[in-house]
């Protein structure tokens, strides 16, 4: 018998009976289902401790009583109006809100859902009831008939519930009127439910050993040591080349940052094997860091002040090492902070050099300020050079479709720079449909800290509009590999894949560019860095045919 | 109880403005009424945007719905992802004007019981499109009881929107367009199941004082025929501050009055609000040039972090044994 963690406990016919008529009782007075599989469990009280935030303690979300501290209602008010004068986001998008439904069947959570209170309107509406009844002189005066509301129990829990089923990907934003950004209001949401000690555990345990240790796993150096010269014997098996290792080197040119999930999981890490193999082959002056070993930040998923104090590493270790730049790897959420927190928060980086490509000469002018340039434009601008020696027939045997992620999508735009580099190593390229890519893109419902498997149910739910759309170049153009540049995705989308659109596997850009490259004194190469024979190279047919 | 409050409202509000009237308060209808309306319509928005204003915005974060600037060999859509103040003037104008996000919207359907489909639905669009033009036209079209000489331009749209030249006085366009957009406008809340569920009791309120707003102009210059010149006067007075109260207005005219005076000063404090807040929204009217300029956040604090010396006394024998370097043995 599977459980409801695991993707086997849920028939696909089920989930797509899709309901997305609302109920009879008014939202107001429709308590939560926190059934098990929809939700995640609550952050211990350890990693609380490290991390010196409210209200530390044990508690279960199916618990009445959720512990929450005596004062918790002023808390939250206070807290709101506090917010009230800091983000004029949250100010104007609770002001401005016409509840012209235009974002109801944006949101994935809502369309694999039907829960009326994943429509991102009434998401907001959790938190501008309470707004209008504290806040504003309507519904101080006509309450209810306002649309205003009492703080209760029972509406943090609903918070709780709603604020962790968003995954912050920003799409309702992109078809709303007047820009109110879900994430703005779900990212406000978390922040108050924090003032009260309410994390979930599968952000704020990565979030405690990120600031510990430098990285969301919590590997120590020795670990990430250790892990990326395993690598490097995997690299040296797959194509005869011997790549160095630089870790906290001093003086060198480039700091290298990307998630720590491409340090651990499948396919991530041969997303990370290609980093070093595209390092080696080009010669470049890098190094790794194991105290900024995390370009990912669980902070954006937790408060803006946690945000800051993990992504002040960044800053603070390519100071340290006096390099004279940053690259980043292949992540979203990352990229999100990198791109549109990480100057205001840390910087000014003044100590850096605007970033230049050592190999072409390219200064990459638009991140003159942040000096933090995105590894699809460096590679895009290595390849646009001719300085990556490619045999895309290496990748022939793959059908890739590219998936934009959330956040480099809605918080960069950053489209053409990774279809440019997959164009060039792939001979078979197809996109999905176009209310599915792009700025419309679909998250891959493990966003934002859901991409865990207690909360399995809403994860398959809210990654049926990518599954969907995988399933449709699969079957129209036998598409056999995803591409993403963002490591939850190559983490998600697996089961994602696995379930609603199964033979599709997920990969990095990256991995296809190095299956490609054709490195200087590479063996011959008939297995690809997943240690896979590559179809019609050298022997590899044939071992394939022997094993039968 | 959510539409029929706020319908009934909008009625009581209408007789209310039309008995007092006929009750001999038309100074009161007339005159005190429009004033204070105007001027919480004004101050009222004034305060509520600069209260706006003056709440900092800390970080940039536009949503980019287009391909950034980065490589010079790389296209940029400078409308939808604008890095400079021009583009962001572009990206608002067609916000403002036409509504470019709406533009957007799609219907999402479930074909064959198993796949997702997301068709361009234009129905809302065109809807808040007709109902603002319109609106607007309206608007300025009733510049001609505010003004004397009516200006050319007023004459002009007047004119234009008379074309259909049916019956006398001729039927305005937007008359018609204004009646039906509004109809859908309210059709759609109620018919969509989902709109329904979310729509509160000012949806409707604001819905229904528009309807009557419109019904009662169309009844007093289609039905009523009220007049027109009297009404001129009335006007011309408050702009000139020396108001005064001719006679020969009809009641109905104060009803349609009041409607306008209310929705005057309910506009600042309700969602009707979001006709300067679009001004203002930060994921719309910021430059997506995060890299490449520094935001800065005006409330900027220090945080507590995990220093690397910490980390390194902390680690510092393991970090050794594996032969990382160390600031310090």
């Amino acid at each position: 018998m599977s459980k409801p963690d695991e993707p086997d406990y849920y028939k696909r016919e089920d989930l797509l009976k899709l309901d997305w008529r609302p109920p009879n009782t008014p939202w107001m007075d429709t308590p939560v289902d926190m059934r098990p599989g929809s939700f995640i469990y609550p952050g211990k009280p350890k990693n609380l401790k490290v991390l010196e935030l409210p209200n530390p303690r044990e508690w279960a979300v199916t618990d009445d009583d959720w512990k929450l501290p005596e004062d918790w209602q002023q808390t939250v008010l206070e807290g709101m109006a506090e917010r009230l004068k800091r983000y004029r986001t949250f100010r104007i998008f609770m002001d401005t809100c016409v509840r012209c439904g235009a974002c109801a069947d944006k949101c994935h959570f809502f369309i694999g859902s039907g829960d009326p209170k994943n429509m991102p309107v009434l998401r907001a509406e959790l938190l501008r009831s309470i707004y209008r009844k504290d806040f504003t002189a309507l519904g101080r005066v006509f309450g209810g008939l306002a649309g205003g509301r009492e703080l209760t129990e029972d509406v943090i829990k609903e918070w709780f519930y709603y604020f962790f089923q968003c995954t912050e990907c920003r799409r309702c934003s992109v078809f709303c009127p007047y820009g109110i950004d879900t994430a703005e209001i779900t990212m406000i949401g978390r922040e108050l439910l924090g003032l009260l000690g309410i994390y979930v555990n599968w952000v704020i345990e990565p979030v405690a050993n990120c600031y510990k240790v430098g990285n969301h796993l919590g590997i120590q150096p020795h670990g990430l040591a250790d892990t990326l010269e395993f690598m490097a014997g995997d690299i040296e098996e797959a194509t005869g080349i011997k790549v160095d290792i630089p870790i906290n080197k001093k003086g060198a040119e480039i700091l290298f940052v990307t998630p720590s999930g491409d340090f651990v999981a499948d396919p991530g890490i041969y997303t990370c094997m290609s980093y070093m193999l595209l390092f080696h082959e080009l010669g470049i002056d890098y190094t790794w860091s194991t105290y900024a070993s995390d370009g990912g930040n669980f902070g954006l998923f937790t408060s803006h002040e946690t945000m800051k104090r993990l992504n002040a590493k960044i800053y603070a270790e390519a100071k340290r090492l006096g390099v004279k730049w940053i690259l980043g790897g292949e992540c979203g959420h990352m990229w999100r902070v990198i791109h549109q927190y990480m100057d205001t928060m840390n910087g000014p980086a003044d100590f850096l050099e605007v970033p230049q490509s050592p190999v072409t000469g390219t200064v990459f002018e638009n991140a003159r300020s942040t000096k933090m340039t995105h590894l699809m434009e460096f590679t895009a601008d290595l390849i646009r050079h001719g300085k990556l020696k490619l045999d895309p027939s290496r990748n022939d045997h793959i059908r890739v479709t590219f998936h934009d992620s959330c956040n480099p999508a809605r918080a960069m735009g950053i489209f053409e720079e990774p279809r440019y580099v997959l164009r060039n190593v792939c001979n078979n390229f197809f996109e999905m449909p176009e209310n599915t890519i792009r700025e419309q893109t679909f998250c891959c419902g493990g966003g934002a800290g859901l991409g865990t498997d207690e909360n399995m149910e809403m994860r398959l739910r809210g990654g049926l509009p990518r599954g969907n759309a995988v399933k449709y170049v699969q079957d129209k153009h036998g598409v056999n590999q995803l591409a993403a540049m963002c490591a939850i995705d190559r983490a998600t989308l697996v089961t994602v894949c696995d379930y609603w659109a199964p033979g599709v596997k997920v990969t990095g850009i990256s991995e296809l560019v190095a299956n490609a490259m054709i490195f200087e004194g590479e063996k011959e190469r008939t297995h690809n860095l997943r240690l896979e024979p590559i179809p019609g190279m050298g022997d590899a047919e044939q071992g394939e045919r022997s094993d039968d | 109880m959510h539409i029929l409050v706020p319908l009934l409202g909008v009625g009581g509000l209408f007789l209310l403005g039309l008995l007092g009237a006929a009750a001999g308060m038309e100074w009161v209808f007339g005159i005190l009424v429009p004033y204070a309306a105007l001027a919480l319509f004004l101050g009222g928005l004034i305060y509520r945007v600069i209260g706006w204003a003056n709440i900092p915005v800390p970080f940039r974060i536009p949503t980019t719905c287009g391909q950034q600037k980065s490589l010079p060999w790389i296209k940029q859509q400078k409308l939808d992802n604008p890095s400079s103040t021009l583009g962001v003037v572009g990206r608002m104008a067609l916000e403002v004007l036409f509504f470019r996000s709406l533009l957007r919207n799609t219907k999402a359907a479930l074909v064959d019981g198993n796949k997702l489909a997301y068709g361009t639905d234009l129905s809302l669009w065109l809807g808040a499109m007709a109902m603002h033009w319109s609106l607007l036209i309206v608007l300025i079209r009733h510049l001609r009881f505010f003004t004397n000489p009516v200006p050319s331009f007023v004459t002009f749209i007047e004119q234009t929107d008379g074309f259909m030249e049916v019956g006398l006085p001729v039927i305005f366009a937007t008359t018609i367009v204004f009646g039906v957009a509004l109809a859908y406008l309210l059709y759609r809340r109620v018919a969509i199941p989902q709109v329904r569920y979310l729509s509160l009791a000012s949806d409707y309120f604001a819905l229904f004082l528009l309807l009557g707003i419109g019904t009662s102009g169309f009844w007093l210059r289609h039905l009523d025929k009220t007049n027109v010149a009297a009404v001129k006067e009335l006007a011309l007075g408050l702009t000139r501050f020396a108001p005064g109260v001719p006679d020969g207005i009809s009641p109905l005219f104060y009803g349609h009055l009041f409607l306008v005076s209310v929705l005057l000063s309910y506009f600042p404090v309700s969602k009707l609000v979001h006709m300067p807040g679009v001004f203002l929204s930060p994921t719309r009217n910021l430059a997506n040039n995060n890299r490449a300029v520094r935001h800065v956040n005006p409330w900027d604090y220090p945080v507590k972090v995990h220093s690397y010396e910490e980390y390194e006394d902390e680690l510092r024998d393991k970090m050794k044994a594996a032969g990382i370097p160390v600031e310090r043995q």
